[in-house]
């Protein structure tokens, strides 16, 4: 197996007490006294997304042949920059019920909402007046009542009490302006109705009015179009031919790591590394506790085989969240573009060059 | 042939498969989950068992032995009169507003309202009326401030759903008082014990003393000394002006022989007799050989202080009552016969010798088991004894007053007269309740601070106040002894729960499973002890008393007999106690250095449950343990059933307890229950504590006292002075058996972390942590700050009274922006933010409301404006508002402000294992590393916080709490067991985790991986209440004291920073004269003042009002305190002269 040896340039090393070759050199892909001038093409074959798997609220995928910078910056983007919309100004007009004020504003304001950040603007600060461009309204209008039809010996609250739970599936919308018609394919709703924001009993009610706006994660976490935005690195097992494991430890060598990693020949009891399943190795360096499998094999991580893990809970279904994150960072890289070109034009000038917000 | 047999003998002794049907090499059976005695305990007893027992025992039998002792009333006017309290009870809590219909009241109206939770105290009297002997029963002479929980509260036995009903919380544990509004606690008082002989050295002196302190049923205390003093041996007490010769004194006891006296101090040890035979020859020349002489010669030295002038009594009558009553006043003297108290003073001497001779007989002052603790039930008995003793001399010099009327038109009734006594014993119980100062004059009791406010500030530091102990020692000495450890603390008293500072290990908590004993009756138990064959010492003579076999029994410290067969004596007291046939609470042990045996019934002792082993198997077995579990047994029924049994410190010293089963060998007398009671409640809340340096569990015990959480079930219906809770508080991944047992998990104060132990960024040195920012948008470290501002509405004595207004309007018309959310009825609404400067309640009072001659309308009056303003610099929200009557009918007005607050740079927070920091920096969630999980932690920790400081229980809470998670379960980390780290290592291995806990990061801001691993997982933070917002201050210009016109000080009063001494001294040394000019004068307190050049007083506009001339005239600045200073001196007839001259 040609992918079973360890190279420092491809792996990070991966021993008892310590990781080694954590970072690429300073130019990443360039080696002294070699050519690894940048190809486009070169880089079209090595860069390489594949989606492994995807679900409602999920999506794995693999990014391969990128810079570790790279792959962190869209991490980054994924968690602080991508926009996204969340309740920001919560007008009480009653609150009743136990949970006091400013703890069921901050409860609203973690509820993801199920609204396209594209159709509303930014509204910069609290001071600039609130439009149907920039605000969705939603009202919250909850009253609790005794259920008087529940037979006597019940004591569950929701069979007691009308609306005995505040739920995000209570919020309606109130649509301004122009957005009945902007917003008619997709009411903005709760991505999901079942949060429970407050607990009520019979007299209690909660009534307010709530604005939500547009932001981005690195302003507060309600913002942040992702649940989790993370990725490791791709494992490797390399077996050492000179020093074979065993027969009658193979199970325990098998043991070592996670399910299906490790193959035994049940005849031969012949230990192989399963290339399929080597994802799922959870690096938790149990071998490396066992006298007898000193030298028997080691352990390393493809330095530029990411594989990401995104977990969408508010808008974005989780295979759009990649491509959302690529377009700000375009903005970002126009930016500084703009402002690098402006430097050159401005070189003698040696004024200072504005850089316009993407 | 012999040694054949009996090498054969033992190895069928050996080879004996049934032995008590257990062989040889079957294991040892453990009973399974013996320490589920502890709750069943713990819901017998309560947390607070000891300070409720204590008032019980007083509402219930101590309040009715001190009417018995004082129940007469008699009138020095007529003879024929008598008043005769035949019975007294306390009653139940009640309404004292006249027109209430509904009597009944809860503590939480009590608190809500700032009145009194107390009941009436009813008597039964029987007087005569004229010819008749009249009985009135239920005859209400005062109220008493009722423990909450105690048998006279309302809640106590009530159910979780009617406490719920009555805004209590099920968890609260009571023992304290709801007086004026506040909640007071009598905390307990550690004391020597009384009536015991204590034997001390005074090494640098040479002196060898033996001091008893006596204290009888009536509140007397005198404390007598038998001590050496040049080689002799002499009697010193207060009540007489010179140490009486040792001879001389017993002599006047009536022991005249020295042949017999030195038989009884003596006995036949010829050191002793060496030792003590100049005594002998000292009485002989001060020619002292009778008792008549010897009380003749005492008679003399006894201090007079006698009110009623009579015939003077001669020498030895007073001598004679002196001894009777007043020295050793304990040991009863009945009739004449001073048998027992001659043999007293006899026993105190041997002890000097027996010390004389050998170093090691002195007693430690320090041992627990010479202490003894004083609850609220002993301090309200002297309050009330006192009281009570007023209240009838008040009531004795009114009879008087009214019979001395020659004539009457009606016939005397003494209840009358009893019902114009006046609130006299009401006043005095909260006065000295709410005030803490104890002075009672006829008991030469003064204290102050025995009550202090609960503390509410977490539900472990309110717990942690009732289990506190403090002793009477004063802080300030610098002796090590009272403040060490004791060995014989073990299981008594919280090892780790103590402050740190000054009052450290004089303040003291109980343990888990600590109870204090209540009086029992001794006559009894002295009836029983000559039953089972004790002879009476006052048949015995020197020769028996100290003769190689016998024993001397003492009771409560008095000797009542003698005992040949100890052993057997003790054995037979113990089965009788475990039968049942008297308190479980009376002690018995042997001591064999004194060869005494030692039965104890008194109030006070520091004692505990043990479970009893019997020929090495312990009683109490599997079934037992699993009919408790079925709930068909009780704690009691374990106590009835002799299983277990208490044992104070005196008698546990006498025992051989096994902490665990497997540790029984024959000689075992008990086990422990469970060996985690060690610790007290609040350390109990440490995992992993035995793994930890011992500090830090120290350390932990006063952080957890600040810890923001929940603080009751109630915590929203209360109005407290100032009330820190969390907004989300979680029970804590790994837990403790304690925790679960004092309700921690159900009354949290902290949140589950995942911590990172990685440097991070150098804003995490000296203990900083570095929090995520993510973390705390989601809700971790949320926190609310409640304050309460009241104020009364007041009716003046001159008709007039305050008032509430709308807002006022300003010239526009307009509502000013200070008064905006005050409503019509002069009030804030509720839910209202409040800026600073907001008026929330526009209170009025009228301006003549002390001008006691106004006699006009008191609504024509003119109002001024006395508004409660919002003072803190954030806004907060009105949380609550309440309005009520006082007990005097005051209108009263509480507002609740509320802030909320997310944590912020500066904040405190710390684990549970003393490791306390603040918050350094605030990371955004993307620049925090991650595992492969994805998981970001909450906080990073500096590894540097773990060399130094050892806590390996915080390493071992982070792993469970890692494997916990992992498997979906809350592990343990009790004290002396919890989750073995074997185990924890298991689950995670099983979990694709390493089993070190240490996982492999990737950093947030480079997006490669860390070269080493991190130890990550969750562990249990508490928020501290010491938050910056609370203590961020500057200043650049600001207010001045009005006196010497300097910037003020302190926070609250928006004062300066001082340059201070050792400042200035910098300056100084640096040479910086004009900065240290304008620091101390220009910036702070400068004044121009004007001087006379010719005769150095200053003037003023440029003349001198001395030399009546302005040519002389000078200006120049000094400080105002410099001018203050010379102006004070010209008041004291002391004449300053500033002498100019040109710089």
């Amino acid at each position: 197996m040609a992918a079973a040896t360890f190279d420092t340039r491809k792996h990070v090393g991966v021993y008892a007490e310590h990781v080694s070759n954590v970072s690429s050199t300073d130019y990443p892909g360039h080696y002294p006294h070699e050519d690894h001038s940048w190809d486009p093409d070169q880089f079209r074959q090595k860069c390489n997304v594949q989606v492994n798997r995807l679900s409602n609220r999920s999506i794995d995928f693999d990014l391969v042949g990128v810079d570790a910078s790279i792959a962190n910056a869209f991490r980054r983007i994924l968690i602080a920059e991508v926009p996204t919309i969340a309740i920001e100004q919560v007008y009480v007009w009653n609150n009743t019920s136990v949970i006091v004020d400013e703890v069921l504003a901050h409860r609203l304001g973690l509820v993801p909402l199920n609204v396209d950040p594209s159709f509303l603007e930014f509204k910069e600060s609290p001071s600039i007046q609130a439009t149907d461009r920039n605000t969705l309204v939603f009202k919250l209008e909850v009253t609790c009542t005794r259920n008087r039809n529940t037979p006597k010996d019940v004591t569950d609250p929701k069979m007691l009490y009308n609306n005995s739970e505040v739920l995000s599936s209570d919020l309606r919308w109130v649509p301004q302006g122009e957005q009945e018609e902007i917003f008619a394919a997709n009411i903005p709703t709760p991505s999901n109705p079942n949060i429970v924001l407050a607990k009520l009993r019979p007299g209690q009610e909660v009534n307010m009015e709530l604005h939500a706006v547009k932001g981005v994660g690195k302003d507060h976490a309600k913002f942040c179009a992702v649940a989790t935005a993370s990725y490791r690195l791709l494992p490797l097992v390399v077996l050492n031919p000179e020093k074979p494991i065993p027969p009658s430890s193979a199970h325990k060598f098998q043991k070592c790591f996670s399910p299906g990693v490790i193959r035994v020949d049940p005849v031969t009891k012949e230990v192989s590394v399963d290339e399929k399943n080597l994802r799922n190795e959870s690096m938790s360096r149990e071998v490396y506790r066992h006298v007898e499998f000193e030298d028997c094999c080691q352990l390393a991580r493809v330095r530029d085989h990411f594989i990401f893990n995104v977990e969408s809970e508010g808008f974005y279904p989780p295979e759009r969240l990649l491509p959302e994150s690529i377009k700000v960072m375009r903005s970002k890289i126009a930016t500084i573009k703009k402002a690098a070109e402006g430097l050159l034009a401005s070189k003698d000038s040696n004024a200072d060059v504005e850089m316009a917000e993407g | 042939m012999g040694t054949a047999d009996d090498e054969e003998h033992d190895w069928e002794q050996l080879n004996q498969t049934n032995w008590r049907g257990l062989g040889v090499t079957d294991p040892i059976k453990n009973v399974e989950d013996k320490w589920l005695l502890l709750p069943a305990f713990l819901k017998v007893k309560g947390l607070v068992k000891q300070h409720i027992d204590s008032f019980n025992y007083f509402v219930d039998v101590d309040i009715k032995n001190i009417v018995k002792a004082n129940n007469k009333v008699t009138s020095d006017v007529d003879p024929r009169f008598w008043l005769k309290y035949t019975d007294i009870h306390v009653g139940f809590p009640d309404r004292t507003d006249l027109d209430a219909i509904d009597k009944s009241i809860t503590p939480h109206e009590c608190r809500l309202r700032d009145i009194t939770y107390s009941a009436p105290i009813l008597v039964t009297i029987q007087y005569t009326r004229g010819k008749n002997v009249v009985k009135r029963p239920n005859v209400n002479i005062g109220r008493l401030p009722i423990m909450l929980r105690s048998s006279k509260c309302i809640l106590t036995g009530k159910s979780e759903a009617q406490l719920a009903r009555m805004t209590e919380c099920p968890l609260d544990p009571g023992g304290y008082f709801v007086v004026k509004g506040t909640e007071k606690v009598i905390l307990v008082q550690e004391q020597l014990s009384k009536n015991r002989i204590i034997v001390e050295t005074d090494p640098v002196k040479g002196v060898v003393q033996s001091s008893c302190t006596s204290s009888t049923h009536g509140g007397l205390k005198s404390k007598t000394y038998v001590a050496t003093k040049k080689g002799k041996i002499y009697l010193r007490h207060n009540s007489i002006h010179e140490d009486v010769p040792i001879v001389i004194a017993l002599k006047a006891l009536g022991i005249q022989s020295d042949k017999e006296i030195l038989l009884l101090t003596a006995g036949n040890t010829e050191a002793y007799k060496l030792a003590f035979s100049a005594n002998l020859e000292d009485a002989a020349r001060l020619g002292v050989f009778t008792r008549h002489q010897a009380l003749e010669w005492i008679g003399t030295r006894v201090k007079v202080n006698r009110k009623v002038v009579g015939p003077r009594r001669p020498a030895w009558e007073e001598a004679l009552e002196a001894l009777a009553t007043i020295v050793l006043a304990h040991v009863p003297v009945n009739g004449l016969d001073f048998r027992p108290k001659a043999i007293f003073v006899a026993t105190m001497t041997r002890r000097v010798l027996m010390c004389m001779d050998d170093e090691k007989m002195v007693d430690d002052r320090d041992y627990v088991g010479n202490k003894r603790l004083e609850l609220a039930g002993q301090l309200l008995a002297l309050l009330f004894e006192d009281l009570f003793k007023t209240f009838n001399t008040n009531l004795k010099s009114a009879i008087d007053k009214v019979l001395k009327k020659p004539s009457r038109t009606n016939e005397f009734d003494a209840f009358n007269t009893m019902q114009f006594q006046g609130d006299h014993i009401t006043s005095g119980f909260v006065r000295a309740i709410s005030t803490g100062n104890w002075s009672l004059k006829r008991f030469k009791m003064e204290r102050a601070g025995v009550t202090h406010v609960l503390s509410r500030l977490s539900f472990i530091s309110a717990l942690g106040m009732m289990t506190r102990i403090s002793s009477q020692f004063e802080k300030t000495r610098k002796v090590s002894g009272p403040r060490a450890l004791q060995p014989s603390q073990w299981g008594m008293l919280c090892p780790s729960d103590t402050p740190e500072g000054e009052a450290c290990g004089l303040v003291k908590n109980l343990a888990l499973m600590t109870h204090i004993t209540t009086d029992v009756e001794e006559e009894p138990i002295i009836r029983i002890a000559y039953m089972l064959g004790v002879e009476d010492i006052s048949l015995a003579s020197g020769t028996e008393i100290y003769g190689p076999h016998t024993f001397v029994v003492n009771v409560n410290g008095t000797i009542i007999g003698l005992t040949r067969y100890p052993t057997r004596f003790v054995t037979n007291f113990r089965r009788l106690r475990r039968a049942g046939r008297f308190s479980e609470f009376v002690g018995v042990y042997v001591n064999h250095h004194h060869r005494t045996v030692h039965i104890a019934s008194d109030g006070g002792r520091i004692c505990r449950p043990m479970i009893i082993v019997e020929d090495g198997r312990p009683r109490v077995n599997s079934g037992h343990i699993s009919l408790l579990k079925q709930g068909h047994l009780s704690f009691d029924d374990f106590l009835r059933q002799g299983l277990v049994e208490y044992l104070d410190v005196n008698e546990e010293n006498d025992s051989y307890i096994a902490l665990y089963e497997s540790d029984i060998v024959a000689t075992t007398t008990h086990l422990e229950i469970e060996p985690f009671t060690i610790l007290g409640a609040v350390a109990g809340l440490i995992p992993y504590p035995h793994h930890n340096q011992s500090p830090r569990n120290t350390y932990q015990c006063a952080m957890g006292k600040q810890a923001i959480g929940a603080i009751g079930y109630n915590q929203f219906n209360r109005i407290d002075t100032l009330l820190y809770l969390s907004v989300y508080p979680q029970q804590p991944m790994v837990k403790t058996k304690t925790i679960e047992l004092i309700g921690y998990d159900r009354l949290p104060a902290g949140q589950n972390a995942t911590v990172a132990v990685m440097s991070y960024s150098g804003y995490d040195i000296e203990d900083a942590l570095i929090l995520n920012k993510a973390s705390l948008d989601r809700g971790y470290g949320r926190c609310q700050v409640l304050r309460k501002n009241a104020t009364l509405i007041r009716k003046y004595p001159n008709g007039t009274f305050d008032r509430l207004a709308d807002a006022p309007l300003d010239d526009n018309g307009q509502i000013q922006k200070k008064y905006d959310i005050i409503q019509l009825d002069g009030l804030a609404g509720v839910g209202e933010r409040v800026d600073p400067g907001d008026v929330y309640v526009n209170k009025q009072t009228p301006t003549n409301a002390n001008d006691n001659t106004f006699t006009g309308q008191a609504a024509a009056v003119p109002y001024k404006n006395a508004p409660l303003s919002y003072k803190s610099p954030v806004a907060g929200y009105i949380d609550k508002l309440m309005v009520s009557d006082t007990e005097n009918d005051q209108t009263l007005i509480k507002v609740l402000i509320r802030q909320t607050r997310r944590p912020e740079l500066g904040d405190k927070f710390s684990s549970r294992h003393g490791q306390k920091g603040v918050c350094g920096l605030i990371v955004n969630q993307e620049d925090m590393p991650f595992n492969d999980q994805g998981i970001n932690p909450d906080t990073i920790m500096n590894p540097h916080g773990f060399p130094s400081r050892m806590t390996v229980g915080k390493m071992i809470e982070l792993l469970s709490g890692k494997a916990g998670v992992l498997s979906g379960k809350l592990q343990y980390g009790t004290a002396f067991g919890g989750s073995k780290v074997e185990d924890m290592s298991r689950i995670l291995i099983e979990h694709g985790f390493s089993y070190a806990g240490k996982d492999m990061l990737t950093s947030g801001i480079t997006g490669e991986l860390l070269e080493a691993y991190v130890y990550f997982g969750p562990i249990y933070y508490q928020k501290l209440k010491h938050m910056v917002m609370d203590k961020m201050h500057a200043r650049a210009r600001g207010p001045r004291a009005t006196l010497t016109r300097q910037p003020t000080e302190g926070r609250s009063r928006e004062g300066g920073l001082r340059l201070g001494e050792m400042e200035r001294d910098c300056l100084i040394g640096y040479g910086a004269t004009q900065l240290l000019l304008e620091r101390l004068m220009i910036s702070s307190d400068k004044f121009e003042v004007n001087a006379c050049q010719e005769c150095g007083l200053m003037g003023y506009n440029g003349w001198c009002p001395y030399c009546k001339s302005s040519k002389q005239m000078a200006k120049l600045t000094i400080p105002y305190a410099a001018k203050l200073l010379f102006q004070e001196l010209m008041a004291m007839n002391v004449v300053p002269r500033l002498i100019l001259d040109d710089a």
